[in-house]
């Protein structure tokens, strides 16, 4: 009998593993286009819960991790094989449109999709360790300007990424002429970054509030710059921004979802719909304040036209610093 | 005394019917994913989140069931390294190597059983070291620069001599082989892609699961169909079992192989760039190199078995470390626990011990209650688990081939990936005839693009000048090991092997 006992437990574990795999028809589906624990996989894990649990959707948001080639493995397969799925979403970020405007997802642009709406913005952030003699962001840039090779930026992204880019964008409106010769060193996430931060490895950081905010409470780490419009509110208050120091650089890490290209527009309708809702709601208010996202209230016809925006910006940020041609 | 109190208070959350009966859950579903090929601790924690969620589970529960899950298959992944030599994930690779020679040898239920207290004593001590050093511990991680963390993979591949115990030249074409297989995929120092041929799904590298899959079950598969006509039907059935406990000879031999592992598994564990990979690896060539004096890792040697148990398992409770205190994960399976700490509205960080003391202690209590259930767990479930080994081949292959496919596809849900699993199994045989062992490849694949990107930070940050890489104490003395691990064996090994020609000979005029 314990023959057909091994033999049952084998088929209880395929059985539980195919019903993972199987997609029910009619369950809402959410693709993160990434192995679990990244930022995508956050986005749609939280948005599915609180969509269930504001009663936006019955059923609990089916969560499937589509990982490869930066999230072009994912855009891909909406475009080509999901083109007409009403119950699908799919985790965005400037990630995306970053790798959209490089041309880093092969054959595709950003006019194959529907973008539905967005969640929230992470505001980028510049820190040095918090013993360091930095204290302004001019401080640093003229550091950078005067000597290129003695600051070490560390980022979470790769060469060419939003974390790399963003720097960029700081010395580009400071005034530094040829931006290749900061010297961006890319860890393997933020968290990393930030570790090799305090470990005294590299001199600044460049990356997101959400990844900073943890060792800024700490007092590991000081913040020199925010990259947003104007201060943040709450505990984010202290931080000066760019801005205001006198280079005009702004870099929010947006996350949200696109859609596929022919979703009915009943359907994209009522997921833009529900995500607004979920954004006005109070809980997503706290999701956000214990997460760091600053507002970054847009969807539909709103959003589809800012992530264009934002896209045609990254790609002449590309061009002038020759990642792309 | 405050720690003790703290521990108690942990205690109190955990130990109510409905979290014991969520770790008793976790446990049980953690080691079949861990047994299962291509189902590792990290799938199987993300697989296991909707549960948690749609139970509505609080932050606690959440957490004991998922760590439950991810001990679990720390443990699990022994099984099919041991009876199929197949191994289940990763960090399991390496008990393949004198755990399937063992099962060979009609000694299986030793091999699991003494590995399932290698476990339990690695976990243990591991916990322990979780509690008592945490905040501590998080200074080592920070001494670890990127030319440290390079010195460290170099230590890992010049020990790698200890690997496999046949031709070196071999082993050393193997691990080459692994290196080139990681350089597939974006340069993140560059931004370039390499080796991709346009082709997306390769931006991201191969992924080690596929690999593994690949190479060591479905290569079996293959083996197995060429040799269908030769008779290999009957041979499984005639294996023996063995006892279902370890001798206490046994146990006491492999004790102190046990507590050093634990140590030194739990400290790569708390490296956020190593991880339990590396801990298990590292666990057994140095323990190799410590006590094998008479050649006998690789041929089925207890003590083979327990130091990448212990090493393995230890690396896993260090790798709740970092993540715990600086929200950094050590590994895969940490990013995951990571991402629902931060969907409960829970920031792992500097702050967490003083912030969620409920939860950190609630943690570590059902990390203990977890272990204590899995040893008592697996080790009546010997008996259950060694009776793979009397399914005849002609119903296990296709069942091995049937999890593979499955597996893969459920994990990652692209065909592109099954055809590179069929890539590597085809591989996998073609080397098999020549001889050549595959664990290297693996790790290769596995530490080789850690490896080069940190020589590449510590190269770029330093302005190219290369003496950075010996610039701290900490890098020369890693340095130092490496080169020992490497010569030390040259000199010795040929010393051993003199004696012991010069021993046969002597017996052999003795019988003349």
């Amino acid at each position: 009998m314990k023959f057909t006992a091994t033999r049952g437990l084998l088929a209880a574990a395929l059985l539980s593993l195919g019903a993972v795999a199987a997609q029910a028809q009619d369950t809402p589906e959410c693709i993160a286009p990434a192995n679990p624990g990244g930022g995508w996989d956050f986005t749609c894990r939280q948005v599915g819960k609180s969509l269930q649990d504001l009663g936006l959707i019955d059923a609990t948001m089916q969560v499937v991790n589509l990982a490869g080639g930066g999230g072009g493995v994912a855009y891909a397969e909406v475009v080509n094989k999901r083109a007409s799925d009403d119950n699908l979403i799919v985790a965005a970020s400037s990630a995306t449109a970053t790798r959209l405007a490089q041309g880093a997802y092969p054959g595709n642009t950003m006019d194959q999709v529907r973008w539905v709406g967005s969640v929230g913005a992470d505001y980028g952030v510049i820190a040095v360790a918090a013993d360091s003699k930095i204290d302004t962001l001019p401080q640093l840039l003229d550091q950078i300007k005067a000597n290129p090779g003695s600051v070490s930026v560390a980022g979470g992204s790769a060469v060419g990424g939003w974390d790399h880019l963003k720097v960029l964008i700081a010395a580009n409106a400071y005034g530094i002429e040829d931006v290749r010769k900061v010297k961006y060193i890319a860890f393997d996430g933020g968290g990393e970054a930030v570790t090799q931060l305090l470990a005294g490895s590299v001199q600044a950081f460049t990356g997101d509030i959400s990844e900073a905010k943890g060792f800024v409470e700490s007092g590991d780490i000081k913040v020199i710059a925010i990259l947003a419009p104007e201060r943040l509110e709450g505990e984010f208050a202290s931080f000066p921004t760019a801005r205001e120091q006198g280079v005009d650089a702004i870099g929010a890490n947006w996350r949200g979802f696109y859609a596929p290209g022919k979703m009915s527009d009943a359907a994209y309708d009522k997921w833009a719909k529900d995500i607004g809702t979920l954004y006005a709601s109070d809980e997503w208010k706290a999701v956000m304040e214990a997460n760091g996202l600053a507002p970054l209230d847009l969807q539909g016809a709103d959003f589809q036209k800012f992530v264009a925006g934002s896209v045609s910006q990254i790609q002449s940020i590309s061009r002038e610093i020759g990642i792309i041609k | 005394m405050e720690l003790l109190s703290s521990l108690g208070d942990g205690f109190a959350v955990a130990i109510t019917f409905q979290n014991l009966g969520l770790a008793l859950l976790g446990c049980f579903l953690g080691t079949i994913m861990g047994a299962l090929p291509g189902l590792g601790p990290s799938n199987g924690v993300a697989i296991l989140i909707p549960l948690a969620f749609t139970l509505g589970l609080g932050a606690t529960p959440s957490l004991i069931l998922l760590t439950s899950v991810y001990y679990g298959a720390m443990y699990g992944g022994r099984i099919s390294s041991i009876l199929l030599g197949i191994p289940g994930d990763e960090p399991a690779m390496m008990t393949v190597l004198d755990g399937h020679p063992m099962a060979k040898k009609g000694m299986a239920g030793e091999a699991l059983s003494l590995s399932g207290v290698a476990s339990f004593i690695g976990a243990f001590i591991a916990t322990w070291g979780l509690i008592l050093l945490a905040p501590q511990l998080v200074k080592i991680a920070l001494l670890f620069g990127p030319a440290e963390y390079f010195a460290l993979f170099a230590l890992a591949f010049m020990t790698l001599g200890g690997v496999s115990s046949t031709n070196q030249a071999k082993s050393a074409f193997a691990a080459a082989l692994g290196l080139g297989l990681a350089t597939i995929g974006v340069d993140t120092q560059t931004g370039v892609p390499r080796f991709t041929f346009g082709e997306v799904h390769l931006y991201d590298g191969l992924d080690f699961l596929v690999a593994i899959v690949g190479l060591f079950a479905l290569s079996e598969v293959f083996i197995f169909l060429e040799n269908r006509h030769g008779g290999a039907e009957g041979d499984s059935g005639k294996l023996k079992i063995g006892r279902l406990t370890p001798p206490i000879s046994m146990l006491k031999s492999c004790m102190p192989t046990m507590l050093r592992t634990s140590v030194l598994g739990f400290i790569a564990g708390v490296l956020p760039g190593a991880g339990a990979s590396l801990g298990s690896f590292i666990s057994y060539s140095m323990e190799k190199r410590l006590v094998d004096k008479e050649n006998t890792f690789g041929t089925g040697d207890p003590r083979g078995v327990a130091a990448p148990e212990a090493g393995n398992n230890a690396a896993a409770g260090g790798a709740l470390v970092p993540m715990l205190a600086l929200g950094v994960p050590g590994s895969g399976t940490t990013a995951v626990l990571l991402a629902v700490l931060l969907s409960l509205n829970i920031t792992p960080g500097p702050l967490l011990f003083t912030q969620n003391p409920d939860v950190v202690w609630g943690l570590i209590a059902a990390l203990f209650i977890a272990n204590f259930m899995l040893l008592a767990m697996n080790i009546p479930m010997v008996g259950l688990f060694t009776r793979v080994l009397m399914i005849p081949s002609r119903i296990l292959m296709p069942i091995v081939a049937m999890v593979s496919f499955v597996g893969i596809y459920g994990i990652s849900g692209s065909s592109f990936d099954l055809l590179v699993m069929v890539g590597f199994g085809v591989l996998g045989w073609l080397l098999r005839k020549f001889d050549v062992p595959l664990v290297p490849i693996i790790l290769g694949t596995l530490l080789g693009n850690a490896m080069e990107n940190n020589l590449r930070r510590a190269v770029t940050i330093d302005n190219g000048n290369w003496l950075t890489l010996i610039d701290s104490p900490l890098s020369i003395a890693l340095w130092a090991i490496a080169i020992i691990g490497f010569v030390l064996p040259l000199i010795v090994g040929a010393r051993v092997k003199k004696k012991m020609h010069a021993r046969r000979d002597s017996e052999g005029s003795l019988s003349d």
